[in-house]
């Protein structure tokens, strides 16, 4: 398909600016501008419409069909937060209206979704207090490991070190390394679970805290998360919880009652707000009382006449980490979520969740190897069997297989610690009838990958390219088209 | 529930055939960790739901004529722009790990980088970070990176906000971030070069600036390259229209808030970071980065490349801790370029500092009120002093129906009459005249 560019066709206009009704500018210095306008296509708005179009056709969401990618919980987006997103009350709303004086006054419907969003997230996970800040869920680790660095600093405490399990997602050691410490890998054990023991050796007086997914990657939950709490608590050390998967168990239990201290969440995962094909996401994070005033200001508080306001004077807060309160549009997206499942629906969230995955876990397990035996939580590992591997069928092959299948394949080769991996997480919104169609597929891909390996490596070849050569992308680098 | 496929009968029907319970399912959760409170409201219906969220909404006052800026923009968004992004082809896909079921939003992006390449006057661009202050964090740590060096210069007529972000998250990191206080609205030259040394790694500055003041870095760029440091340019692509680009000044990285390409306001979000540099510095650029290359039967095909720089491969030794992006607000942004197109956003930042220039014309012939600065080169913002406090003022102007600006007290001492007004290309004549007139009246 051709570039954009490459259609661009000399006076072409897809938009006409309204005439200047005013004198012309006096404002502006020749040497100040640029000399040629930038090079952007000329095209009409039906050729613009024509290319997204098709591009769109050359993509796949969750509303095409089943995408049961691991760790990434492709849940269905409602369709009516975004409607509701779209309301101009809110989508016309400039950030900079309640920093006027009087102005939080014209932003009372905007700071009550905020302040709203606070209280349901405390109680679901059972923090003190949360901020809608953090960008995305790797924001939110960045956000969180701020205001650990915040409390040790403020307890005088001369800490370096934060131990993370090796099943973890690559944005935990990211961003505990960024926010400056230095980070301790510890093992899995063999029932998947971060390796106790080897915790607890790490564990000393220059360790920060611990941060942890429970359910974890593996989509196992660890039996001795309150016992790993209470032993990084001894070395006035944090426990950090990855939210990443709170699908899995929201309304049955929560991080605050297993002894963790700060709390992220990944908006579009236990909320549903869509993941845009790579952002943009929201990644509030939440904390225990005695770490309320660390975090970023500002905080949206309610005061005794019923109005919402915004607080900036917090003499302990680790200061901004966004411009302004998150990104609104989708903490609103996720508030319309919660409101509509309210109690009942969130914990059904979890129980439809976890159901499917062990559905689907019990239903393949003849045909596939699991990683870890027993009962899973939001999503299960496979690797390829003995077989599969004597005949060089890799995860990959299987993945591109159930591409001409007509389902988005799950996440393979992580987590690391799994070889071969692939990570299935159905999701709680996905029905009997479409888990069955996939549990089809895969078992007659299992079928193929002993009768005709063959046909396996040559997947797929229903899309409009097949397998590109990645290494020849980074080696001739083409990042532009100039 | 709603959003939940499977009947009770279906649940019923599959534990069955998996041969457990629902609390054999949750019975690896250890009995004293099961929730001890989960005290939320019942479930809404949707049009429930619409009615409540209506009724917020309702409580948001977007009916003030908006002359607020300082880095967040009121421009007018294309139709078209608002059927393509709610095609769900796009919104409901994940970050594009499986290329083939991904073309389009690989491509998308591929032509993204491109088009801010193009605007900005660079070689590279990655495919999106999270805001405008974000973006020139990371620009900051990136030039940490390329020069191995710790200081960091940044004048203040940089974005305020920005600047509160970066001592945020420079607190805990061993890096010198030194402040330059602006001459007359223009970057501080002379603070600026007397601070560069063998140990600066980059000088960071913005344009137009806070103020809305433009300026030419080419000789900071050249006194930064001297020492071996790198010029850091925070930018307004609506601007780039018509202004110099940064690339033509001798920038080395180019970032900065994309919400004017497209996207609403939004009370604060969903934004997008761009970021663009030179492709000596691409390894060390962060973010996500979309190639183009050939599939197996040598057609042109898009894939995510160099990753080895990111966090799911180099873990702690990662450029970024960078993951989800802002890769819709990306797609946004190239649809709102494509439509615009060369002329169109010419004539779009034309229109913006038209009406700016006219808008500054007939507030200082107000009695009383007198530009701030001496600089008088500015694209389409600029600061009055008013003759009392600017903060009141403004508050009396909401009533009258005005957003009339931003009062530049919260961010800078001895500024207490000063505002910050902003013309885009939405506010008319008409509307322009009428601010004055009741300014004028305010006063």
């Amino acid at each position: 398909m051709r570039l954009l560019f490459e259609k661009s066709v000399l006076g072409r206009r897809g938009i006409r600016v309204p005439a200047a009704d005013v004198p012309t500018t006096i404002n502006l210095r020749g040497d100040l501008l640029r000399e040629a306008p930038a090079e952007l296509p000329e095209l009409s708005e039906l050729d613009v419409v024509r290319h997204f179009t098709e591009l769109s056709r050359r993509n796949f969401g969750v509303d095409t069909n089943f995408y049961p990618l691991g760790s990434c919980t492709m849940k269905y987006n409602p369709k009516v937060a975004e409607r509701i997103a779209s309301y101009p009350g809110f989508a016309h709303l400039h950030p900079l209206l309640p920093q006027l004086r009087i102005g939080g006054m014209l932003t009372q419907g905007a700071l009550a979704v905020l302040y709203e969003t606070d209280l349901l997230l405390r109680e679901i996970t059972g923090m003190a207090g949360f901020t809608m800040q953090p960008l995305a869920g790797a924001h939110g680790e960045l956000c969180g490991m701020m205001i650990m660095a915040a409390y040790h600093h403020d307890r005088g405490n001369d800490k370096t070190t934060v131990l993370i399990p090796d099943s973890a997602h690559g944005t935990n050691p990211a961003s505990a390394a960024i926010a400056g410490y230095d980070v301790v890998s510890v093992p899995t054990d063999e029932h998947g679970v971060m390796d106790l023991k080897a915790f607890k050796a790490a564990v000393n007086d220059k360790v920060a805290g611990v941060m942890l997914t429970c359910p974890n990657t593996l989509g196992l939950f660890n039996p001795h998360i309150r016992e790993i709490c209470d032993v990084i608590h001894r070395v006035d050390g944090l426990a950090y919880y990855d939210g990443a998967n709170l699908n899995a168990i929201v309304g049955k239990a929560r991080p605050g009652d297993f002894g963790f201290d700060i709390v992220h969440l990944n908006l579009h995962k236990t909320f549903a707000t869509p993941h845009g094909g790579g952002g943009p996401g929201a990644g509030p994070v939440g904390v225990t009382e005695p770490l309320v005033d660390f975090l970023p200001v500002s905080i949206v508080v309610k005061r005794n006449d019923g109005t919402y306001a915004l607080e900036y004077d917090r003499a302990r807060s680790i200061g901004y980490v966004a411009p302004f309160y998150g990104n609104f549009g989708i903490v609103l997206r996720a508030y319309v979520y919660m409101l509509m499942l309210g109690r009942e629906g969130l914990a059904e969230v979890a129980e439809n969740a976890v159901l499917n995955a062990n559905y689907v876990r019990c239903r393949l397990k003849g045909h596939y190897k699991l990683a870890y035996e027993g009962v899973c939580k939001h999503e299960c590992v496979f690797t390829v069997t003995d077989e599969m591997a004597a005949n060089e069928v890799h995860a990959i092959d299987i993945a591109k297989a159930l591409i001409d299948r007509g389902f988005h394949p799950p996440t393979v080769y992580f987590p690391t610690v799994v070889k071969e991996s692939m990570m299935i997480e159905p999701t709680e919104t996905e029905s009997k009838e479409t888990l069955d169609a996939f549990i089809d597929a895969m078992i007659e891909i299992a079928q193929l990958a002993t009768t005709d390996p063959q046909k396996l490596k040559d997947a797929p070849i229903t899309t409009p390219v097949s397998r590109p050569d990645e290494v020849v992308a980074a080696k001739n680098l083409d990042i532009a088209c100039l | 529930m709603p959003f939940i496929s499977n009947t009770a009968e279906q649940r019923q029907e599959m534990l069955a055939a998996i041969g457990l319970t629902m609390e054999d399912l949750f019975g690896d959760i250890p009995k004293d960790l099961m929730a001890g409170s989960f005290k939320l409201p019942r479930g809404l219906t949707e049009q429930e739901v619409r009615n409540r969220l209506a009724d917020l909404a309702a409580k948001n006052h977007i009916d003030l004529t908006c002359f607020l800026g300082g880095g967040f923009y009121d421009h007018f968004i294309p139709a078209a722009i608002y059927g393509l992004i709610g095609r769900s082809e796009f919104y409901t896909a994940y970050t594009p790990y499986q290329p083939e079921l991904s073309q389009g939003t690989l491509q998308a992006i591929y032509e993204y980088q491109s088009a801010i390449c193009r605007l900005t006057g660079m070689e590279v661009a990655n495919a999106s970070l999270y805001d405008g202050g974000t973006a020139l964090y990371e620009a900051m740590m990136m030039a940490l990176r390329i020069t191995g060096r710790n200081k960091i210069i940044i004048d203040d007529s940089v974005n305020p906000i920005y600047r509160v972000m970066m001592h945020s998250y420079t607190r805990n990191l061993r890096i010198e971030l030194e402040q330059t206080h602006c001459e007359d609205g223009l970057a501080n030259r002379r603070r600026i070069l007397a601070g560069l040394d063998n140990e600066t790694a980059a000088v960071i500055v913005q344009n137009p600036n806070f103020f809305g003041c433009i300026d030419d870095f080419t000789d900071i760029a050249e006194a930064a390259h001297a020492v071996g440091a790198l010029l850091v340019v925070s930018a307004y692509p609506i601007s780039l229209g018509i202004l110099k680009d940064p690339g033509s000044m001798g920038a080395d990285i180019v970032t900065g808030e994309g919400q004017s390409l497209g996207m609403p306001m939004s009370f604060g979000g969903p934004y997008l970071g761009f970021m663009a540099s030179l492709t000596k510095h691409v390894r060390k650029m962060p973010g996500r980065i979309v190639g183009r290359t050939l599939d197996r039967q040598g057609r042109q095909a898009f894939v995510l490349t160099l990753q080895a720089r990111e966090q799911h491969i180099r873990r702690a030794k990662a450029t970024s801790n960078i993951c989800s992006n802002e890769a819709l607000c990306a797609l946004t942004a190239l649809l709102y370029m494509s439509l615009m197109g060369k002329e169109g956003l010419r004539e779009t930042a034309q229109l913006c500092a038209d009406r700016a220039s006219y808008a500054y014309h007939r507030i200082t012939a107000i009695d009383g009120v007198r530009p701030h600065f001496h600089a008088k080169w500015f694209f389409n913002e600029f600061v009055v002093d008013l003759p009392c406090e600017a903060a009141d003022v403004v508050a009396r102007l909401i009533e009258k129906g005005f957003a009339a600006g931003f009062p530049l007290s919260r961010y800078y001492d001895g500024m207490d009459n000063a505002l910050l007004i902003c013309v885009t290309e939405k506010r008319t004549k008409q509307e322009i005249g009428m601010l004055a007139e009741a300014l004028d009246a305010v006063l």
